[in-house]
């Protein structure tokens, strides 16, 4: 193993540990999976609809992720910040990128498996009628895809102070504009001064719009490569304000 | 190369082998010079003491000795590694237990230290081996399955001792390893210090000045990010009429308290 790879491994096994070494997972497991069957259920009519689809389900998921993800990654510099422990970890031959990418996947897998324990939405979808399977993994999918979206957007942040609640609050906002970009709320703001161009580069950073894409069981290259950058470059992102931290 | 890197000569003897090698070592916050040009050369077997009131700059040095800051100027060697040109290769050589020993609170002894050893590439044998080690020398054995958050201060910082001294690094770099310690365990990691010291390069920073005196081969004073003494102990207590290592500190450390009761007098 490459000692990339090696130290990527080692933080991040550290850091999905951790989640479980406290309450913190559970109560998040138990707090994603009763907003995400309340929104459907409740909100989302789901029996009303008389479909055998998860819609309605998968709808709320930029919702819920908007306030949910960041509550997973508020700490995953700023704590580590707080306690200095910041220090002990980056004087460890290790780069700071491969740091950043083990604290990402550790989260990203982490928010994979609280999607995974919503499998009985989908269990119960397929007893009451025969829906599109297809659809419904390709949703998954590509709400896992966006959770890593939300997660690297909120991982930078978390880098830039060692308070949770801010970086919690900072993340937020910013994980809302990129949600609503595509919304004729922010667009029609930009139509009246902005070229073409811009209005559509701005609609073209909308999370919405991107999952809705996938949501439609079309996984688009054009799509994946939207979360994937955007992934990276909040990483990237991630990885300088650490080194400008330290910078003489 | 010319100059003072050419000149292995310290204290009237001949210096060994360096381990660590500090040239006009600064670093500036903003406006701050925390560090103002500093040039040190460490050998094998020395334990170091790094004297100096709070704010001297003992800590923003080590931070940059063991590659967490960037120096604003100069260079740092460690074990022949630039630590800025190739930081891994200078990170392995160097145990670091940083300034309040942190470590993470919701590990265990045993989980945080494994932890170390698979990031430092240790294969699991060896890491076995490395953590049994570092546990007898510390006096971790009772602890070992205890939440580090759960731990007095004493046990808290004996993890950070075990953790820095896992690899059996030849340079060692400790910020005020016993603070916090009741008298024993001061004793105890002096006792740990002391034994460990023929094999490797150690600096220590602490402002207990009998510490110095107990462990140290070597006393650097810094005030003000610079170097005001370099000295055994006894050199420096030499200098004093008094005989005491407190007086040469407030003589060396505290000019600009004097110059104020001078002038309001």
């Amino acid at each position: 193993m490459s000692s990339f790879a090696n130290a990527t491994y080692a933080v991040f096994r550290r850091e999905f540990e951790g989640y479980f070494a406290t309450p913190l997972a559970y109560v998040f497991i138990v707090i994603f999976l009763l907003a995400m069957g309340s929104f459907t259920f409740y909100f989302g009519q789901f029996y009303d609809s008389g479909r055998a689809e998860l819609g309605t389900f998968f709808g709320f998921h930029p919702w819920l992720y908007l306030f949910l993800i960041p509550a997973i990654s508020m700490r995953l510099w700023a704590e580590e910040q707080k306690t200095g422990t910041i220090e002990l970890l980056l004087t460890l031959p290790i780069s700071v990128g491969s740091a950043v990418v083990g604290k990402f996947l550790a989260a990203w897998a982490f928010a994979g498996l609280a999607l995974l324990l919503t499998f009985p939405m989908w269990l119960t979808v397929n007893y009451l009628g025969s829906p599109d399977n297809g659809v419904i993994v390709a949703s998954y999918f590509g709400s896992w895809l966006m959770a890593g979206g939300y997660l690297a957007i909120g991982s930078a942040i978390s880098a830039l102070t060692n308070n949770q609640v801010i970086a919690f609050v900072i993340t937020v906002v910013v994980s809302f504009m990129f949600t609503i970009a595509g919304h004729d709320l922010v667009l029609n703001f930009f139509q009246a001064w902005a070229p073409l161009a811009i209005v559509n580069a701005v609609s073209s950073f909308s999370f919405l719009t991107h999952f809705a894409a996938i949501m439609d069981g079309v996984i688009d290259l054009r799509d994946l490569i939207f979360f994937g950058s955007l992934i990276a470059v909040f990483l990237y992102i991630n990885v300088v304000i650490i080194d400008l931290k330290r910078a003489g | 190369m010319a100059g003072p890197r050419n000149s292995p000569v310290f204290l009237g003897k001949i210096a060994p082998h360096s381990m660590i090698e500090i040239e006009g070592l600064v670093r500036r916050f903003g406006d701050l010079t925390a560090v103002g040009g500093i040039s040190l050369r460490v050998a094998k077997g020395e334990v170091l003491g790094f004297l100096g009131p709070n704010g001297a700059g003992k800590s923003t040095t080590m931070k940059m000795i063991t590659g967490y800051l960037a120096p604003s100027e100069g260079r740092i060697t460690v074990c022949g590694h630039d630590v800025v040109e190739e930081p891994f290769q200078a990170q392995t050589a160097i145990g670091y237990l940083p300034e309040g020993a942190p470590a993470y609170p919701d590990m265990t002894p045993v989980q945080f230290l494994s932890f170390i050893a698979r990031v430092r590439g240790l294969t699991d044998a060896a890491a076995k081996k490395a953590i049994e080690t570092a546990v007898a020398r510390t006096g971790l054995q009772g602890v070992l399955d205890q939440r580090i958050e759960t731990l007095s201060k004493g046990f808290k910082r004996r993890v950070g001792l075990a953790q820095a001294i896992l690899h059996n690094p030849p340079v060692l770099i400790m910020d005020e390893p016993t603070d916090g310690l009741d008298p024993n365990q001061k004793q105890a990691v002096r006792n740990l210090i002391r034994a460990m010291s023929p094999e490797k390069a150690i600096i220590i920073s602490t402002h207990i000045l009998e510490e110095v005196d107990a462990v140290c081969s070597r006393a650097v004073i810094i005030d003000k990010g610079r170097i005001v003494a370099d000295g055994t102990p006894a050199e420096l207590l030499a200098k004093s009429p008094t005989k005491r290592l407190d007086d040469v500190f407030r003589a060396l450390t505290t000019a600009d308290a004097e110059i104020k009761v001078e002038s309001a007098s």
